[in-house]
């Protein structure tokens, strides 16, 4: 045998990769070691979907989020819907009602205006579905081939409604963790109609407001402790990032997260864990165990969260780790993404 | 999910878990081969449920791990070449050559793509006639048919612009490397059943006998891993020495013959360098001279200088079975998948991943501690 070593790479921080907009482990390296330095205040510190403000007596939320998903059409959305559905999710997940909307487009030269138009119709069809307004905009033309067609960018305010913070800090040992419904089905209805990956499916995209699910629980009077909805990254980033701001451990039976059968089938082939896989309509929220079972009877009651489950509980623990119980029995650590998530070769 | 649920049934594995435990009186060492059979034990909690005296020790089937340094820095000087698309798996975009891995020349503009089949990369081929498409074929038996069809495709109705950057390798030399070598600890093997899919096994009866080391073909899925634990202890008890084949439902005795005879037409056994591990003869596939114009090495002649080694990483002996990742003293702390130190931190299908990720984490600073150690 020859000699047993391996090489030392040259860490990459000193350029912009695709991991960095990925939502795992290297975004938060970005927000981190170059935003939060730059801008640091304490709403910004607080680390949570959007930020919440008191303007003159009044409690409001504030949030904004970029859209380059690529194809701007896909089964179930376009990028329109996903972006009004996201700011209002993003919102909601500060326990504010979603009050405004402002839409800032990025145009390439060359798009063709029935696409557009078909963005446009399906923001509109979500902002009322939502009930809420797009009260501003902006419009850029960029020329072509310095851009991917559309990008977009959504802002939002919304009126907190919420009695408690609601947020990572409120997080209790003994709350128990519900998850909104089956995990997967946006990351993989992209995946299905992304070039050079096409495959048939019938799986939709699930982006969908999900305020109605947070305001029923709010009016049942459930003390909800922190709301997340499950985007980037999917189940494992949300509860990797509450972990390690609640200080808290979080433990998740595997057997208990509803994945439906295209989604596993579609995972399965490409070597790819829904536990990561983006969503655009699911939420995981805290509630203290006393409220668990009433909050998952709200949830239900609600479309967009039908299919709500009770995942896991919280335990007292200051290693901020997310454990998993295998569905044949075993424990794991349930990490955050690193990397982009890539499919394995054999 | 018909052939993966039945698999992951909690109580047949439970119980299958309750059979090993009362076949087991002695303190056994089992490597299984394969990479992707590493994860399901890591990831599934598997080594919770043997008996003590039950060690799982994790081999070289990491196709990306044992790709040698050199090959990596001839990929990424290749991927460089303006007319170059260079396709692979996924996974091996990340791992480190001595300067660069294929993402890093990715994010400076080098057209790198992820492809799943060579077959998509000879079609990316054709529909670009006036680019070189590249593809870097890594990999073991599992793979090789796939890339051999690709080559005899690109021959059949001869494309200029396709080109393959071979480095297979064979898994039976590694484990006859691993049996031979003085500080072996491996008293029986979990044998790769993908490889066992396309190859069959008759290759090791040979290596059994001459070892006198039990060998099972083993599946991916928990209950596949169990029984092939229990098969293998049964044999150790028992003080037999034989092939046995847990994964009967995918592997048949002599293999899948037709794609064997694809790979033998297009591909000739070579020596061949592992990553970590050194030169192991016989130990690889190459292009036969009647592809080898279809061989990227000679179509784009690189210089590759030697690579400079670090004295930190012990991925060979990872690979080997005699380290656990968390034995290293880098693990979790210099070495992380966003900062690795070699390449089975990387790999999706590597031991060190595995542990980072699914097993033990650094906590507190600098020390590590296992989930096994904690309550529930």
């Amino acid at each position: 045998m020859a000699i047993l070593s391996c090489p030392l790479p040259r860490p990459t921080t000193d350029r912009i990769l695709l991991a960095h907009g990925g939502g795992g482990r290297l975004t938060n390296q970005l927000i981190e070691s170059v935003f939060l330095p730059a801008f640091s205040n304490s709403a910004l510190e607080s680390r949570h979907d959007g930020a919440v403000l008191s303007a003159a007596g009044a409690r409001l939320a504030m949030t904004t989020d970029t859209y380059v998903v690529h194809p701007l059409i896909f089964p179930g959305g376009t990028i329109g819907d996903l972006a009004v559905n996201g700011t209002v999710n993003d919102l909601a997940m500060c326990g504010a009602r979603p009050f405004a909307l402002s839409a800032g487009f990025v145009l390439e030269e060359g798009l063709s205006m029935e696409t557009l138009r078909t963005i446009v119709a399906s923001m509109r069809d979500a902002a009322w579905a939502a009930h809420v307004a797009i009260v501003t905009g902006d419009t850029k033309v960029v020329d072509k081939g310095k851009g991917d067609g559309l990008f977009l960018n959504t802002s939002g305010i919304g009126v907190v409604v919420a009695p408690h913070p609601v947020g990572p800090e409120s997080v209790r040992p003994g709350d128990a963790v519900l998850v909104s419904g089956d995990l997967g089905a946006h990351g993989i209805a992209i995946l299905s109609v992304r070039g050079g990956l096409e495959f048939e499916s019938e799986v939709q995209s699930d982006t969908a407001s999900l305020w109605p699910a947070v305001e029923a629980l709010f009016e049942a009077g459930i003390e909800v402790h922190c709301l997340r909805d499950l985007t980037r990254g999917g189940l494992s980033s949300a509860l990797n990032e509450i972990a390690s701001a609640a200080r808290m451990r979080i433990t998740v039976e595997e057997a208990q997260i509803p994945v439906s059968g295209v989604v596993r089938v579609a995972c399965e082939l490409l070597g790819l864990d829904p536990l990561y896989v983006a969503n655009e309509g699911r939420l995981v929220a805290f509630v203290p165990e006393r409220d668990a079972d009433r909050a998952l009877e709200i949830l239900r009651s609600q479309a967009v969260s039908a299919g709500a489950v009770r995942a896991g509980t919280v335990h007292e623990d200051v290693s901020g780790i997310v454990i998993l119980r295998s569905r044949v029995g075993g424990n794991r650590v349930l990490d955050m993404l690193s990397g982009e998530q890539l499919p394995r070769i054999c | 999910m018909k052939f993966l649920d039945e698999y992951r049934d909690y109580a047949s594995v439970q119980r299958m878990a309750q059979a090993i435990r009362r076949t087991t009186t002695r303190p056994w060492t089992l490597m299984e081969v394969c990479g992707g059979q590493t994860h399901t034990i890591v990831k599934t909690g598997l080594q919770d449920l043997l008996p003590a005296e039950i060690s799982l020790v994790h081999g070289p089937g990491c196709p990306v791990c044992v790709t040698p340094l050199e090959m990596i820095d001839r990929a990424v000087a290749i991927a460089q070449r303006p007319e170059v698309i260079l396709c692979s798996f996924g996974d091996m975009l990340r791992v480190p050559g001595s300067a660069q891995s294929l993402f890093d020349v990715k994010s400076l503009g080098a057209d790198v793509r992820i492809v799943y089949s060579p077959l998509d990369a000879l079609q990316l081929a054709r529909a670009n006639p006036k680019r070189e498409v590249v593809f870097f074929a890594v990999g073991f038996e599992t793979t090789a048919p796939a890339n051999a069809m690709a080559v005899w495709e690109a021959e059949r109705e001869k494309v200029p612009n396709f080109s393959m950057l071979v480095s297979h390798v064979l898994v039976p030399p590694a484990m006859e490397a691993i049996l031979a070598s003085p500080d072996c600890r491996v008293q029986a093997f979990l044998a790769a059943g993908h490889v066992c899919m396309v190859m069959g096994f008759e290759e090791y009866l040979p290596i059994s006998r001459k070892y006198r080391v039990p060998i099972v073909v083993t599946g991916f899925e928990p209950l596949d891993l169990l029984e092939g634990v229990h098969m293998a202890v049964a044999q150790l008890e028992s003080g037999r020495a034989e092939v046995e084949n847990q994964y009967a439902r995918a592997v048949r005795r002599a293999g899948n013959r037709p794609a064997q005879q694809r790979i033998a037409e297009v591909f000739e056994v070579t020596r061949r360098a592992w990553r970590g591990i050194g030169e192991i003869p016989s130990s690889g596939l190459r292009l036969r001279d009647a592809y080898r114009r279809f061989d990227a090495e000679s179509r784009f002649p690189v210089e590759i200088g030697h690579a400079a080694e670090s004295s930190e990483c012990i991925a060979g002996l990872v690979l080997q079975g005699q380290r656990k990742p968390y034995e290293c003293p880098a693990f979790g702390t210099r070495c992380t998948p966003d900062t690795p130190l070699g390449a089975p931190m990387v790999s999706s299908e590597g031991a060190c991943a595995a542990y980072f990720h699914f097993g033990r984490r650094k906590e507190n600073g600098d020390s590590i501690v296992s989930i096994a150690a904690s309550d529930h």
